[in-house]
């Protein structure tokens, strides 16, 4: 069956100052459903040599993303992949998001798997995307050298054209993509030396910028179908509860709500419009059950994560003898640092549409985890997997939110389409308090550090033990990712630690049994926290040992050069050798980390000026990365910027605390995120690489808090343990 | 029924006089440009022009919108500073998620309709009322003054 999404281009009507009262603009919308239904709407595929590119007579060159769009760049970098082994012109070049289809759109480092995260995408795509484009450009060639009887070798292309000099022959790609259509797919093809690459490093405009700066761009919030009703959903106000009795007349008395259905999750109230189902949830009279919920808090949370600290947990690392070698230092340090649980808050709230008839179930959704959703919707529903079709559409943020292995806000949609028997597809909108609220957040974690120095001030001794939930326990990543009781992701950025120490431990509580607050990753994932402890702690050392941090961590960095390399590249465009210029009023201090995440390394000089009444201001940011080979340096540049604010963020005001199960807070007013008041300059530097190149979503996030807190000891000499950094240094 | 005039055209809709603008645009009118971020006003990603004004229209009932100008994020560019405040956004490739990025751009032609040659501190005060969770906040100060920049340029239209 073919649907059309109801809200066409009516924007064209409305300026041409037609009159009208009702209806107008959506030209998103049938973009997306045509690409997703490949129909006579969507771009011409006159020319299709694989799954990642189409070629049309009309000379556009569509490059289908296998990963979500959702700020990253990712389908920026993607297409400049395929633009540059196809030697296209960049400004053919459109690109839409790939159908799920886990054969061939997995993500190569997630074995059988379709997705996007752990800043993988152009690390995996980097050889499959050239190679996509390498064998559409061969075909291309072969086309025109034999529709011109020339050799293939004296054929060039350059910037879509292809050409032959000896005879002055031209040809577009649009006028060569029939008889390309017609050539055998190579077997191999060579790609291009990077000597000789003209898209790649270079700087090209994001593919996304004009829709994004217009209105145009299509979110799943904007989607609308053919008699689609608005889900709003009460869910209840503890993890675990259930709904005992509902009074639903109220709502039902409210004009233009049409159902109202009880689902596992909560009371979903179903209108046309979001104002009027929001105008019924909000009337519903709900009794919870609470007998199965969680009721813990955050200061019990604490208290039992700080007792279980001073206890030895499972072994994520160990060398030498650390508990022995403790005792023996010249000087011993201990701290503790605590990390709250924290909200992705995503500015598009989550929601997703979908609809169901006889041949299956249809779903437009910012979609990050394909394979996942695919097939807990065609478990919950009886179909195969292949019955699930899901369109993927730009998601306005994530940071980890949308792929979740528990696919709730998505099974969430699919019990109020099955309540109400596939009668209406269904758009499930989420308030931003469902949002603030509904769990699934970075987990609270503690850590507790011991070290010891040797007389000249080195690291003898460094024992670190961290508590906190698991992330991955419970999920179909558990058997891969959790060993022997070890969910890597609690310790990775921990059980690594770069520095050579000679007796090094780190040891893991993981707490999922007792704490029942539902958790995920979060932009970096572990070392949001871990990158903390270790480059806080570290700090304390260099200082305890009387050394500059960054010579400190230099001389430790030995066997780690990629580490040191941005290291040092951070500090010298710093001026770190020099001092500080002083403040006009207030003290000044500069704070400097380095970590490496998902194989990209990063290093962050901090600069903060310190006022009088000790509130604080971060001027500067100088950072530098090294992800291999920069595909794209301006998207690599955003992501560090966005990445640094993203962190402040976190490191400034972001706390989620729960108060006998109930989460307190609820929307911007009182889970503050970073306004532009606060964004500090922003200086990035990129490492020159051959290596391959790593992702660069995450690893701008890690470094900036622990520099920032290092930062406010050099102006203060007050040392912050624990996140948010809040009002503490007036204490 | 509540009449105003949006991009330049008389609309009415039927929707209950105190449902936020908003929704009204978006539901009833279907322009979705203007995005829903936290519906508290907080978070700037509703922001369009009343009377040339920057408002939040998800705190803002329909019925407070009667007989006066509504312009959105689809309607900017012809005015001469929306105009400039995207192409000096898509120079600068500002966006990331791009979910608020319409509520920012009306934010700041609204700052630049009235302050042509804004300062930084002028800059805090007419944006820090719109959010961004990608923390585009380095080019969306630059696009502002490259705008400005381009706007000076060009001399009074």
């Amino acid at each position: 069956m073919k649907i059309r999404i109801e809200n066409v281009s009516r924007r064209d009507f409305l300026k041409a100052g037609a009159g009208l009262t009702l209806g107008l603009a959506l030209p998103g919308a049938e973009r997306a459903f045509a690409a997703a239904a490949k129909g006579p709407q969507g771009g011409e595929a006159a020319f299709s040599p694989n799954a990642f590119v189409r070629i049309g007579s009309d000379n556009r060159v569509t490059v289908v993303a296998k990963h979500l769009e959702m700020g990253q760049g990712t389908y920026t970098g993607l297409a400049t992949l395929v633009a540059e082994e196809l030697d296209a012109d960049w400004a053919q070049v459109v690109v839409e998001g790939a159908p799920a289809d886990a054969k061939r759109y997995n993500n190569l480092l997630w074995g059988p798997s379709q997705g996007t995260g752990g800043s993988t995408a152009i690390a995996n795509s980097f050889e499959q995307m050239r190679h996509a484009g390498a064998s559409a450009r061969a075909m291309l060639v072969q086309a025109a050298a034999a529709r011109w009887k020339v050799p293939v070798g004296e054929i060039r292309v350059k910037a879509g054209v292809v050409s032959h000099a000896k005879s002055g022959r031209k040809a577009s790609f649009g006028e060569l993509a029939e008889a390309a259509a017609k050539q055998p797919v190579p077997q191999e093809v060579r790609l291009k030396d990077p000597k000789d690459f003209t898209l790649i490093g270079r700087h090209v405009p994001r593919k996304d910028s004009v829709e994004k700066t217009t209105g145009r761009a299509l979110f799943t919030q904007d989607v609308k179908l053919p008699g689609m009703l608005v889900a709003v959903v009460a869910h209840p106000p503890r993890f675990g509860a259930t709904v005992r009795t509902v009074d639903e007349r109220a709502a039902r008395a409210v004009p233009g709500v049409l159902r109202v259905t009880r689902i596992p999750q909560g009371v979903a109230v179903l209108a046309h419009d979001y104002w009027t189902a929001k105008t019924g949830r909000d009337a519903l009279q709900i009794e919870w059950d609470d007998s199965k919920a969680y009721r813990g808090s955050t200061e019990q949370i604490l208290a039992d994560y700080r007792k279980l600290a001073a206890t030895p947990g499972l072994v994520a690392r160990h060398d030498g003898d650390a508990d022995k070698a403790l005792g023996e230092g010249a000087k011993t340090l201990e701290a503790e640092y605590a990390f709250p649980y924290l909200a992705h808050a995503p500015m598009e709230p989550l929601n997703c549409v979908m609809r169901l008839d006889a041949q299956g179930c249809e779903v437009w959704n910012g979609e990050q985890f394909q394979t996942g959703d695919q097939h807990a919707l065609a478990a919950f529903f009886g179909l195969k997997p292949e019955q699930v079709k899901l369109n993927m559409l730009y998601a306005g943020g994530s940071f980890g939110r949308r792929a979740n292995p528990a696919s709730d806000y998505v099974l969430e949609t699919a019990h109020i389409v099955k309540a109400i028997r596939g009668e209406a597809p269904v758009k499930l909108v989420w308030s931003r308090e469902d949002d603030m609220r509904g769990g699934y957040y970075r987990p609270l974690y503690l850590h507790r550090l011991r070290a010891s120095l040797d007389a000249q001030g080195k690291p003898l001794a460094w024992s670190q033990r961290v508590v906190g939930q698991s992330i991955l326990a419970g999920t179909p990543f558990e058997s891969a990712m959790v060993k022997d009781g070890i969910d890597a992701t609690s310790v990775e950025g921990a059980a690594n630690l770069p520095y050579a120490i000679p007796n090094l431990q780190v040891e893991l509580h993981t707490t999922s049994k007792d704490v029942k607050v539902p958790v995920l990753w979060w932009r970096s994932v572990g070392s949001t926290h871990t990158a903390f402890a270790a480059e806080v702690f570290l700090d304390e050392l260099a200082t305890a040992a009387g050394a500059d941090p960054v010579a400190y961590r230099q001389a430790l960095l030995g066997g780690h050069p990629r580490h040191a390399g941005v290291l040092k590249l951070a500090t010298d465009k710093a001026g770190w050798s020099k001092p500080l210029a002083p403040a006009q009023a207030g003290k000044r201090g500069r704070g400097v980390a380095v970590h490496e995440s998902f194989n990209s390394y990063v290093a962050q000089v901090v600069e903060v000026t310190v006022a009088d009444d000790d509130s604080f201001k971060v001027d500067r940011v100088v950072c530098a990365v090294d992800c291999g080979i920069a595909v794209n340096p301006d998207v690599i540049r955003a992501q560090m910027e966005g990445g640094i604010g993203f962190g402040l963020s976190a490191a400034l005001s972001g706390a989620i605390t729960l108060k006998d199960g109930v989460v307190e807070q609820s929307n911007f007013h009182d889970y503050p995120v970073l306004r532009i008041d606060q964004m500090p300059a922003v200086e990035v530097h990129i490492v020159p690489s051959a290596a391959k190149p790593t992702g660069v979503g995450e690893p701008g996030v890690p470094p900036i808090a622990p520099a920032l807190v290092n930062a406010l000891f050099a102006a203060t000499g007050k040392r912050i343990r624990t996140l948010p950094i809040g009002e503490q240094l007036k204490t | 029924m509540t009449r105003f005039i949006l991009n330049g055209h008389k609309v009415n809709t039927a929707m209950p006089e105190d449902t936020p603008l908003l929704w009204v645009l978006r539901d009833g009118l279907e322009l979705t440009g203007t995005k829903f971020g936290c519906g508290m006003g907080l978070c700037g990603a509703c922001t369009v022009h009343v009377d040339g004004v920057a408002v939040k229209s998800c705190s803002t009932p329909v019925s407070a919108v009667a007989d006066k100008q509504v312009t959105t994020i689809e309607h900017v560019d012809r005015n001469r500073v929306g105009a400039a405040v995207q192409a000096a956004w898509q120079k600068l490739d500002v966006v990331q998620c791009g979910y608020c990025q319409s509520g920012q751009v009306m934010a700041a032609t609204a700052l630049l309709a009235k302050t042509p040659r804004p300062s930084d501190a002028d800059i805090d005060a007419a944006m820090a009322g719109n959010l961004c969770r990608c923390a585009t906040y380095v080019r969306i100060r630059a696009a502002i003054h490259e705008a400005a920049k381009s706007l000076a340029g060009r001399g009074a239209a």
